[in-house]
C-alpha cells in the first residue's frame, strides 16, 4: 500500500488508502468532503464531478493511485466563501430542487466557464450533458450557467 | 377601530405550549394536528406533555430572531421554504429574520408529516397561518400588559408592537413576558372547562407581504457550498456500514450463501444474513397484503456485507455466492403485456363511475373510436439512492436519513423490532429526491434490522445498481378508451384500466371530463404482480393524462374540430353540471387554456413547429400546457413548453415555478425516454448507461404562468407532469402524421414516420 501524496482544495494532504479506491469515496470516507456525491458509480450521472488540475472529471471512476502530485478541488474547496460566481448565479437563479446533484453541476460549469467564458447556448447544453439531473432543474442550471458568464 | 376584546382571547390550549428559554427567548410550541381541527381533543393530559409532542416550534430570541421548526420532510419541492413562510407572514416577521430548521418526526401526533400527494401547503394552509398568527398575538398581549393597556389599542407588524400612543417594542423585548404570560394562561385555562376555543384574526391575503414573494431555498447556501445535508453525508461515531444482497429476480428467495471470499476482502466487518424479523411480521399478514406488493417486506431473507466503508462493502459483495430460489413464477413483461390486453378485453372490472348508459349510446352512435394506451414500469431513480442510519441499542432506536413518511418509517420499525413507538427517535434529512420512492421504508426497515442484529450503529446505503434492479416501481398501465359520436357530438365515453397491482385513486374517474358527457363510465381492473410497484410522481395520472387528451385530440379530428374549442364547449357543460361528486371546477379549468392559449399564442403558426396543447385536472391543481417541437432530422425535440397554471395563491412563486419547471421537464422525459421492463423478473436495466434520463440537451425551455386568484394554495409537487407528456404526444402526432400510443414515445415510433412531414 503506497502513499499517494496530493493536493486538495490547495492543501498537501496524503492518504494509504487501497490503489483501486476511486477518488469520491476517499473524499467521502477519509477527508469527510460530502459535498462530492455518488449518483451512479459509473461516470454517468455527474454527481460526483471535482477540478483535476482544472479540468472537471468524475471522481467515482478515478482511482486514488492515479492521483500522486496531482491537484484536487472540490466543492467545498471552489471558494472560501460560497461566493464564486458560478455559487452566486445558483443562488440568485435558485436552481436547486433536492439540490443533490448541484455540486456535480456547479463543478461541471465552472470548470467549463473557465476555458470557454462566453459559451453559447449549444455550448452550455454540450458541457452540462453529462450531468443527470433528476428533478430536472435544467432550466435554471442553464440559465445560471449563462448567467455567471455574464459576470 | 369597533373590535371587542374578546377576539384577542383565543384558547389555545389544545395546540399551543410556551415557555422561557434557559439564556433568554421564548419556545412556542404548535400541535399541527390539533390545530387543524379544532374540536379534537389531546391525545393525553397536557401537563405531562413536552416539547415533543409538537410538531412545529416557534422560536424567538432576545434579539427578534425567530427560528421556525418545519415539519414536513424536504424532498426537492420545496416545502422547508414554503411553510415557515406562511408562519413567518402571519407572525409578522422580516423574512431575513427567520432560520428555518428541519423539524424531527413526531411520534405520537405525526398526522401528515410526510411528502406525497401535493398535500402539505392545501392541507396545512389554515394551521400554518394560525400557528403565525396565534404567536403573534401572545407577543402582542404580552406588550400591551406592559403598557397596561388593551391589546385591542396595538397593532404588530414586521418584528414590532406599535400602540395607539405610537410606542413601539419589538418582539425580542417582549418574549420573556410573553413566554410567562402565556405559561400562566395556560395552566388557567386548563382548569377552565368552558373555555372556547377561538380563532385567531388572519390577515387579508391584500396585505401579505412574504407570501407571494420571490423566496429562495432557505438550504440553498448549504446546497451549493456541499454541506452535509442528506442521508448519505450522515456520520456517527464507530458507524459502520452496509451493503444489502437481494434477490436478483422478482419471485426468487434465498436458500444459502458463501461468504468465504466476501469475508477476506479489505474492511469487512462481518457477513450476516437478515430476515428472520421480517418474516415473522409476513407470517401474520393477509397475503397478497399491500406491505409486500409495495415492497415495503420482502420474502425473501437477504445477505449483508458489514464493512468500515461502503466502498468496500459494495466490493465485498460481488464476492457473495448465494442460492436463490423459486418461491413464485417470475414474470416478464411479454406476460404483462398479454395480462393487461386480456384484462381489457374481459370482462372483471370494477365499475368506479357511471352516468347514463354507455351501451346505449355506442348502440345508436354514427361513429365509435376505440384506442389502446399502454405505458411501461418506470423507477425512480432518486439521485440520492436509498439509504438510512440506524442505531439499535437497549434504550432506544435511532434512525437518520431520508423519508417521505417518517412517520410510518417509524411504526413499522416498532413492528419489526417489537419496540414501543416511544423509543423510536427519527431525525428526517433532507432528501435527494423521492418522486413516491420514499414513501416506502423498506430500507429504513432493513438498517433497522441489520443494526438490531450486529447492535451498532450501521448505515445502509444502496448501489444505483441496487436501487434500480430492487425498487418499488411506477406500475405498468394499459387503458382502453372508447368513445361514441351522433350527430357530430360525443354521446358516451368509457375508460378501462389495466393496471399492475392496483387501480386508480378513488377521486380519479371524477375528474374531467366526467360531468361533461352524458354516458360515462369508468371501469378498472388489475392483476397481482410479484415485482413491487408503488407511487410514483402522480400516480397513475402521469400517464392517464397521456392516454386522455390524445384520445380528445383524435376525436376533435374526427369531429373536425378545433380541439380548443372542443374542450371549451365540454367545459361549458360540465360547468353547468350540478353533480357533487364532480371534482374540477369546470371555470378554473378553463381559465387555465385560456391562459395558455393566449400566453403561447397558440393559433399563430410557425414553420417547422408542432404544437400540442394539454388541459389537465390533479392534485386539485389546475395545469394547461403547450408544447412546441420541432424535428431535427428523424429526432423530435421539444424546444419549449408554456404552461398556465391555477394553484390558488402561490405561497413561493420562485418556488412554485421551480417545481411546475421541474416537473414539465421531469414528465417530457420520462414519456418520451424512459423504459422498463422485466425478463424472468430480472429488470432489463441497472443502471444510468442503459436506462435513459433527460438530459440538457433534450430540456426546453419552459414558461410559466399563473392564473391570478385568492383561492386557498393547493400542491405543485405533481400537477405539471402528467399534462407534458399528453402534450408532447399530441404535437408528435401533428409532426410524423401518427399518432403514438405507447410509452416510451422514441422507440414507438414507427421507423419510417420519423421524418417531418413539411420536409418530406
Ligand atoms: S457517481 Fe460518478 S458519474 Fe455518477
Ligand atoms: S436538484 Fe434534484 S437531482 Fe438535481
Amino acid at each position: 500500500m503506497n502513499t499517494i501524496f496530493f493536493k486538495l482544495n490547495g492543501k498537501e494532504v496524503s492518504t494509504k488508502s487501497d490503489a483501486n479506491k476511486p477518488l469520491l469515496w476517499v473524499l467521502r470516507d477519509e477527508f469527510n468532503l460530502m459535498g462530492t456525491k455518488y449518483g451512479c458509480g459509473i461516470g454517468q450521472c455527474g454527481a460526483c464531478t471535482v477540478h483535476l488540475n482544472g479540468n472537471a472529471v468524475r471522481s467515482c471512476l478515478l482511482p486514488i493511485s492515479q492521483l500522486q502530485g496531482e491537484e484536487i478541488t472540490t466543492i467545498e474547496g471552489l471558494s472560501a466563501k460560497g461566493d464564486h460566481v458560478v455559487q452566486k448565479a445558483w443562488k440568485e437563479v435558485d436552481v436547486p430542487q433536492c439540490g443533490y446533484c448541484q455540486a456535480g453541476q456547479i463543478m461541471t460549469a465552472s470548470a467549463f466557464l473557465k476555458q470557454n467564458p462566453d459559451p453559447t447556448i449549444d455550448e452550455i447544453n454540450n458541457a452540462m450533458h453529462g450531468n443527470i439531473c433528476r428533478c430536472a432543474a435544467y432550466h435554471r442550471i442553464r440559465k445560471a450557467v449563462m448567467l455567471a458568464a455574464k459576470k | 377601530m369597533m373590535q371587542k376584546k374578546v377576539e384577542m382571547d383565543f384558547s389555545r390550549r389544545d395546540f399551543l405550549r410556551t415557555s422561557s428559554l434557559v439564556g433568554g427567548g421564548m419556545l412556542i410550541g404548535f400541535n399541527f394536528f390539533t390545530a387543524c381541527k379544532p374540536e379534537a381533543t389531546m391525545p393525553v393530559d397536557l401537563a405531562s406533555l413536552d416539547y415533543n409532542d409538537f410538531n412545529a416550534f416557534i422560536k424567538i430570541s432576545d434579539e427578534g430572531m425567530v427560528t421556525i421548526f418545519s415539519p414536513n420532510p424536504e424532498i426537492g419541492q420545496g416545502i422547508k421554504t414554503a411553510i415557515p413562510m406562511i408562519i413567518a407572514e402571519e407572525l409578522d416577521v422580516p423574512w431575513q429574520h427567520v432560520n428555518v430548521v428541519q423539524g424531527a418526526l413526531d411520534t405520537k401526533n405525526y398526522v401528515r408529516q410526510s411528502a406525497g400527494g401535493s398535500r402539505a401547503i392545501r392541507l396545512g394552509w389554515s394551521s400554518f397561518r394560525e400557528t403565525g398568527a396565534l404567536a403573534k398575538q401572545i407577543l402582542i398581549n404580552a406588550a400591551a400588559k406592559r403598557w397596561g393597556i388593551d391589546p385591542v389599542h396595538c397593532t404588530a407588524k414586521q418584528g414590532e408592537i406599535i400602540n395607539n400612543r405610537g410606542e413601539v417594542l419589538n418582539y425580542g423585548q417582549v418574549v420573556n413576558e410573553a413566554a410567562l404570560l402565556e405559561q400562566e394562561r395556560t395552566k388557567k385555562e386548563e382548569n377552565d372547562k368552558n373555555a372556547i376555543a377561538k380563532r385567531p384574526v388572519l390577515k387579508n391575503p391584500k396585505d401579505f407581504t412574504i407570501i407571494g414573494k420571490a423566496v429562495t431555498n432557505v438550504d440553498v447556501d448549504k446546497i451549493v457550498t456541499g454541506k452535509p445535508l442528506y442521508g448519505i453525508d450522515f456520520v456517527s461515531p464507530g458507524m459502520v456500514y452496509a451493503s444489502v444482497l437481494r434477490p436478483p429476480a422478482f419471485g426468487k428467495v434465498l436458500k444459502s450463501f458463501d461468504d468465504e471470499e466476501a469475508k477476506k476482502m479489505s474492511g469487512v466487518i462481518d457477513v450476516i444474513r437478515i430476515g428472520e424479523k421480517t418474516q415473522k411480521i409476513i407470517e401474520g399478514l393477509e397475503i397478497p397484503n399491500v406491505l409486500l406488493t409495495k415492497g415495503v417486506l420482502n420474502k425473501s431473507d437477504k445477505v449483508v456485507v458489514i464493512a468500515k466503508s461502503i466502498w468496500e462493502a459494495m466490493n465485498a459483495k460481488k464476492r457473495i455466492k448465494a442460492v436463490w430460489v423459486d418461491d413464485t413464477p417470475s414474470e416478464s413483461t411479454e406476460d404483462h403485456d398479454e395480462i393487461l390486453l386480456k384484462l381489457l378485453s374481459g370482462s372483471k372490472f370494477e365499475t368506479r363511475r357511471k352516468d347514463g348508459d354507455i351501451q346505449e349510446a355506442f348502440k345508436n352512435a354514427d361513429k365509435i373510436l376505440e384506442r389502446t394506451y399502454e405505458s411501461p414500469f418506470l423507477p425512480h431513480n432518486c439521485m440520492e439512492p436509498m439509504n438510512f442510519y440506524a442505531d439499535v441499542t437497549d434504550s432506544k432506536v435511532h434512525l437518520v436519513g431520508p423519508t417521505q413518511t417518517p412517520g410510518w418509517a417509524a411504526d413499522l420499525v416498532a413492528q419489526l423490532l417489537n419496540r414501543d413507538l416511544k423509543e423510536i427517535e427519527l431525525q428526517i434529512t433532507r432528501a435527494g429526491g423521492g418522486f413516491g420512492r420514499r414513501l416506502f421504508g423498506d430500507y429504513v426497515l432493513e438498517a433497522a434490522e441489520i443494526s438490531d442484529k450486529i447492535r451498532r450503529p450501521v448505515k445502509m446505503i444502496s448501489s444505483r445498481e441496487d436501487d434500480m434492479l430492487t425498487g418499488t416501481y411506477r406500475p405498468a398501465i394499459k387503458y382502453r378508451f372508447k368513445a361514441s359520436i351522433k350527430d357530430g357530438e360525443i354521446t358516451g365515453y368509457h375508460i378501462k384500466e389495466a393496471a399492475i397491482n392496483g387501480t386508480m385513486h378513488p377521486t380519479i374517474p371524477h375528474f374531467f371530463p366526467a360531468g361533461a358527457i352524458e354516458n360515462y363510465q369508468v371501469d378498472v381492473a388489475y392483476y397481482q404482480s410479484n415485482i413491487s410497484t408503488g407511487q410514483w410522481r402522480a400516480p397513475h395520472t402521469n400517464f392517464l393524462a397521456f392516454a386522455d387528451q390524445n384520445f380528445f385530440d383524435e376525436l376533435a379530428e374526427i369531429l373536425e374540430k378545433d380541439p380548443v374549442e372542443m374542450r371549451l364547449n365540454m367545459l361549458k357543460r360540465a360547468a353547468k353540471n350540478t353533480d357533487e361528486t364532480i371534482k374540477y371546477s369546470a371555470e378554473r379549468l378553463k381559465g387555465t387554456i385560456d391562459l395558455v392559449v393566449e400566453k403561447s399564442d397558440y393559433y399563430t403558426t410557425k414553420k417547422g413547429v408542432y404544437k400540442g396543447l394539454a388541459a389537465y385536472y390533479c392534485h386539485n391543481t389546475y395545469v394547461s400546457e403547450v408544447v412546441e417541437l420541432t424535428m431535427e432530422g428523424s429526432v423530435p425535440k421539444v424546444k419549449k413548453v408554456y404552461v398556465a397554471v391555477d394553484c390558488g395563491i402561490v405561497v413561493n412563486p420562485l418556488g412554485a415555478k421551480n417545481q411546475i419547471e421541474g416537473g414539465v421537464i421531469d414528465g417530457i422525459g420520462h414519456s418520451m425516454y424512459a423504459d422498463f421492463g422485466f425478463k424472468n423478473g430480472v429488470p432489463l436495466n441497472s443502471n444510468f448507461d442503459s436506462y435513459r434520463l433527460i438530459r440538457m440537451k433534450e430540456a426546453p425551455e419552459v414558461e410559466t404562468y399563473f392564473v391570478e386568484n385568492n383561492f386557498n394554495p393547493s400542491g405543485l409537487g405533481e400537477p405539471s407532469l402528467p399534462p407534458a407528456g399528453a402534450a408532447v404526444g399530441i404535437a408528435l402526432k401533428k409532426a410524423i402524421g401518427n399518432r403514438t400510443m405507447k410509452q416510451p414515445l422514441i422507440g414507438h415510433i414507427p421507423a419510417n414516420k420519423l421524418t417531418d412531414r413539411q420536409d418530406s
